[in-house]
């Protein structure tokens, strides 16, 4: 796929760095400053909006300290964590997110599959196709949130309008505990689904075509190609989109805020909508902190996977 | 390179060598591959339209029971009372989506003017822990913002951001950075290096290369990373809602979902909001469409 002796180089800055002998002094150190110069106020910007908050937020996170009860905040160590890591409403939470990321960035992944190879095997309007496709993915989660909420609605919603016309019973999506938490998982699927296709169509069509010639004229069933030529070779990027895709469920909070606000119950509530009820309406800070910090935990795990894959694809 | 849609239009499938005999069988199979494709499309596909639809539809066809699909009279009432007060004036909505366009506007700024001379000096010098930086700098991107905005709140009420557009625009930029960084790094190190090294024989500073020859290079790829930190500043709920309260800071994601707080909901109004809010993203995202994959994976896959 690549050249065999690579005759550019991938990293210029080693080019940059190999200067005539005269100047050269002057020139790498004067590179070197401009290299800070110009890097350290981004990182500067990152810093203090979101490494600074994170470290306070580890502080607290070992403090009683309450956002609007104000006074001094007293250590109390680890005891918020273990209240959290004991407390049963917590395990609770943890399920229903984990249901959710499994079935949400699951179905993603299958119909997302699906819509890219039927795609990728059509030879006209697959520019039309793939952009109506990617509708959803681009419309901010409040405005998608909102709009199946009408759609859903029991009494005057579209979808129990077309239930009835078919002849089949209304349901309650949004106010009944079991089907809350499908509702969420589809209006998800529905909204994230182009983005495994938009990721998974750049995968299939990177297939170099020599793979299916020759497995065509070896006479290899479709099955075969599908299983040892398309599914290998697309499952690197294919991963590390659904990779992706679990790190932005996991964390997901608008789309539960706006559809059902963790209810009905607590049945549609996520870990990240706990913290915020922790946070915001029983300003108890230090407590959200430490729950805050546990969940970044999860989050940096997860992070560290889809990195590593995506170091493994770059260099691959 | 870079996989576009454009790309995937040209690039034809290998698959037509199967011989003549199992030709019908392919030609049935590919009218219910297609036929399948139609489904789905519809699928995803009729909530905006039944978004739009709701947006012109009078009040008492909203609420139709059973939904009416066809034959209902066309208003713009709705589009109206999304720009215009019910006793005349600007109304609060249209206020809210003037302060989106600023702080979107002015935040995207601010992250392509850190995040573009970062990614040039990270793909031109040998910077130490290269990757270690650039792989934390993405991270930062993951954490989960309803986490963040916590200490965000603490430290805003010390320094009297809370409720102000700058403080919505200073945690949009950051979030912004990585995005910016990781983008334009993958455009940078397309343009060869060789071109500043042959600029700076002939007597410029590396500054002036870069200034010279490879930034109009950028201009491009520049544009296509703006779009998208402009399309996910202009998205973005969680923060806004946190951080501000006041009708005349708020953006328009928490003011349209706070058109249904009250005890009843206007849905046409709610489409129309919505209409307008999406509808500059959606053609921002049709401009931007060649760099769909690097954009919505934060720049991190291009092929």
């Amino acid at each position: 796929m690549s050249d065999p002796v690579p005759l550019t180089t991938d990293h210029p800055g080693q080019v940059a760095s190999a200067t005539p002998p005269a100047r050269g002094r002057s020139r790498r150190l004067s590179d070197r400053g401009l290299a800070v110069a110009f890097i350290s106020p981004a990182l500067l910007l990152l810093l203090a909006m979101s490494v600074f908050p994170l470290l306070w937020a580890l502080y607290l996170s070992f403090t009683d300290y309450s956002a609007t009860r104000g006074g001094p905040a007293h250590f109390i160590w680890f005891g918020n964590y273990t209240a959290i890591l004991t407390s049963a409403q917590v395990h609770q939470r943890a399920l229903t997110t984990l249901i959710y990321v499994i079935g949400a960035v699951g179905l993603q992944t299958v119909l997302g599959f699906a819509i890219a190879y039927l795609i990728s095997r059509r030879t006209h309007g697959r520019g039309l196709l793939t952009t109506l496709f990617l509708v959803p993915m681009m419309l901010s989660p409040v405005v998608v949130g909102l709009f199946w909420r009408f759609m859903l609605d029991a009494q005057f919603g579209v979808v129990n309008s077309m239930l009835g016309s078919l002849g089949l019973g209304q349901v309650e999506w949004l106010t009944r505990q079991r089907t809350a938490l499908v509702s969420l998982i589809v209006v998800d699927t529905w909204q994230w689904t182009p983005f495994i296709m938009l990721i998974a169509l750049a995968g299939l069509t990177a297939v170099p075509k020599y793979l299916y010639e020759a497995a065509s004229i070896d006479r290899a069933s479709e099955w075969f190609r599908f299983r040892n030529i398309t599914l290998p070779l697309v499952w690197p990027l294919l991963l590390i989109a659904v990779l992706f895709r679990a790190i932005e469920a996991f964390r997901l909070f608008d789309l539960v805020y706006i559809l059902t606000s963790g209810g009905p119950g607590v049945s549609t509530e996520t870990l990240s909508f706990h913290v915020y009820k922790v946070a915001f309406l029983g300003f108890n800070t230090g407590t959200a902190s430490a729950y805050g910090i546990l969940m970044v935990l999860v989050v940096i795990v997860l992070t560290q996977l889809y990195l590593r894959y995506l170091n493994k694809l770059k260099e691959g | 390179m870079g996989v576009s849609i454009d790309e995937a239009v040209s690039t034809g499938p290998a698959r037509d060598h199967t011989p003549s005999a199992r030709r019908l069988g392919g030609r049935g199979r590919s009218v219910l591959e297609v036929a399948l494709l139609t489904v789905l499309a519809v699928v995803m596909l009729f909530p905006v339209l039944w978004m739009i639809e709701t947006s012109i539809k009078e009040n008492r066809d909203v609420y139709a029971i059973p939904a009416k699909f066809f034959g209902f009279t066309v208003t713009m009432d709705h589009f109206k009372d999304v720009f215009v007060a019910p006793g005349g004036g600007r109304s609060a909505l249209s206020v809210s989506f003037l302060n989106s366009v600023v702080v979107a506007g002015v935040s995207t700024v601010l992250s392509t003017v850190l995040g573009v001379p970062a990614a040039w000096a990270y793909s031109r010098f040998a910077v130490k822990a290269k990757k270690d930086q650039l792989f934390f700098i993405l991270s930062t991107r993951f954490m989960p913002p309803v986490v963040v905005v916590v200490p965000i709140f603490l430290m805003y009420r010390q320094v009297g951001l809370i409720d102000t557009k700058l403080g919505l625009i200073l945690i949009y930029a950051a979030f912004n950075v990585p995005f910016t960084i990781w983008m334009m790094k993958g455009f940078v190190d397309e343009v060869p290096a060789e071109y500043e090294e042959a600029a700076m024989l002939d007597g410029y500073t590396r500054l002036q290369a870069f200034w010279r020859y490879t930034l109009p290079l950028l201009v491009p790829g520049i544009a296509a990373t703006a779009v998208f930190a402009l399309i996910f500043s202009w998205n973005e709920f969680v923060f806004a809602i946190f951080l501000t309260s006041s009708d005349t800071v708020r953006t328009a994601p928490p003011a349209i979902a706070g058109l249904i707080g009250g005890t009843t909901v206007d849905w046409g109004l709610v489409a129309a909001a919505s209409v307008v809010f999406a509808l500059p993203v959606l053609v921002f995202a049709y401009l931007v469409r060649k760099h769909l994959v690097a954009g919505v994976t934060l720049g991190a896959v291009r092929r």
